[in-house]
């Protein structure tokens, strides 16, 4: 067995479910005895994830975002957002601090966040098809 | 929601609450411009006090706060801000483009 525990959820791309979706991540992740830092750091994360699916993968309908919560040995969080909406046409450019295609209430942070805030960060994307956010972080061990 | 605000000497005070996220981020962006446009202060200070969250779209609502509170000449002060907003604020540089203040 690869992991140690894990959790799917999915839920449609309604902006109140960022919350419901950060509070759900912290909750699992709360087995991993984290500091206050690390389950900000975390939460924070997520939020920035599943924001950016519901502002742009789903720009004009509601659709479906697949959240995966993996506890791995050596007390490692994996999470994974996953949608199936429009793609990222350029995840280089999507990843460059300020950059966004959003409206004013949008700061182009997200992505500068997410590779601060998370041990890894991984984007995959095709137009169309979907994006999917793989993110780690390790939990550091209190004694 | 209900943002508590006071005006003394041309200082602005706005007290935010709660959790500052993309879902709430244009109501937050929509109440300090109207309470800027009624009030038209010399300074403006948001007090965070009471948020418990930010994330990305939290930066947006200090930027939009900035250019609200230049296009009438004044300027922004932000103060009482925790451990997780303020490490989301140092992250985005913001806290090098906007006066912060320790909680008094």
């Amino acid at each position: 067995m690869k992991f140690e525990n894990y959790m799917i959820l999915e839920f449609p791309s309604k902006s109140a479910n960022e919350a419901f979706a950060r509070s759900a991540v912290a909750c699992f992740a709360a087995q991993l005895d984290p500091t206050l830092e690390e389950l900000g750091d975390i939460r924070t994360a997520v939020s920035e994830a599943v924001t950016n699916c519901i502002v742009h993968a789903y720009p004009n309908a509601y659709g479906i975002i697949t959240l995966r919560c993996r506890i791995l040995k050596d007390n490692v969080l994996d999470i994974v957002v996953k949608d199936k909406g429009v793609g990222i046409p350029d995840i280089e450019q999507a990843r460059k601090p300020m950059f966004t295609t959003g409206g004013s209430e949008r700061s182009g942070m997200g992505f500068t966040i997410m590779e601060s805030f998370m041990t890894a960060l991984e984007i995959t994307s095709s137009p169309e098809k979907g994006t999917t956010v793989h993110m780690r972080r390790r939990i550091q061990r209190r004694i | 929601m209900q943002f508590t605000s006071f005006l003394q000497d041309g200082r602005l005070t706005i007290a935010l609450t709660g959790e500052i996220d993309h879902h709430r981020a244009r109501s937050y962006i929509d109440r300090i411009r109207s309470k800027i446009e009624a009030y038209t202060p010399e300074e403006c200070i948001l007090d965070f006090s009471e948020v418990t969250f930010v994330d990305s779209s939290g930066i947006a609502v200090v930027i939009n706060s900035m250019r609200f509170m230049a296009q009438i000449e004044g300027k922004l002060t932000l103060t009482g801000i925790g451990e997780q907003p303020m490490k989301v604020f140092k992250t985005s540089g913001i806290d090098k483009l906007v006066q912060i203040r320790e909680a008094v």
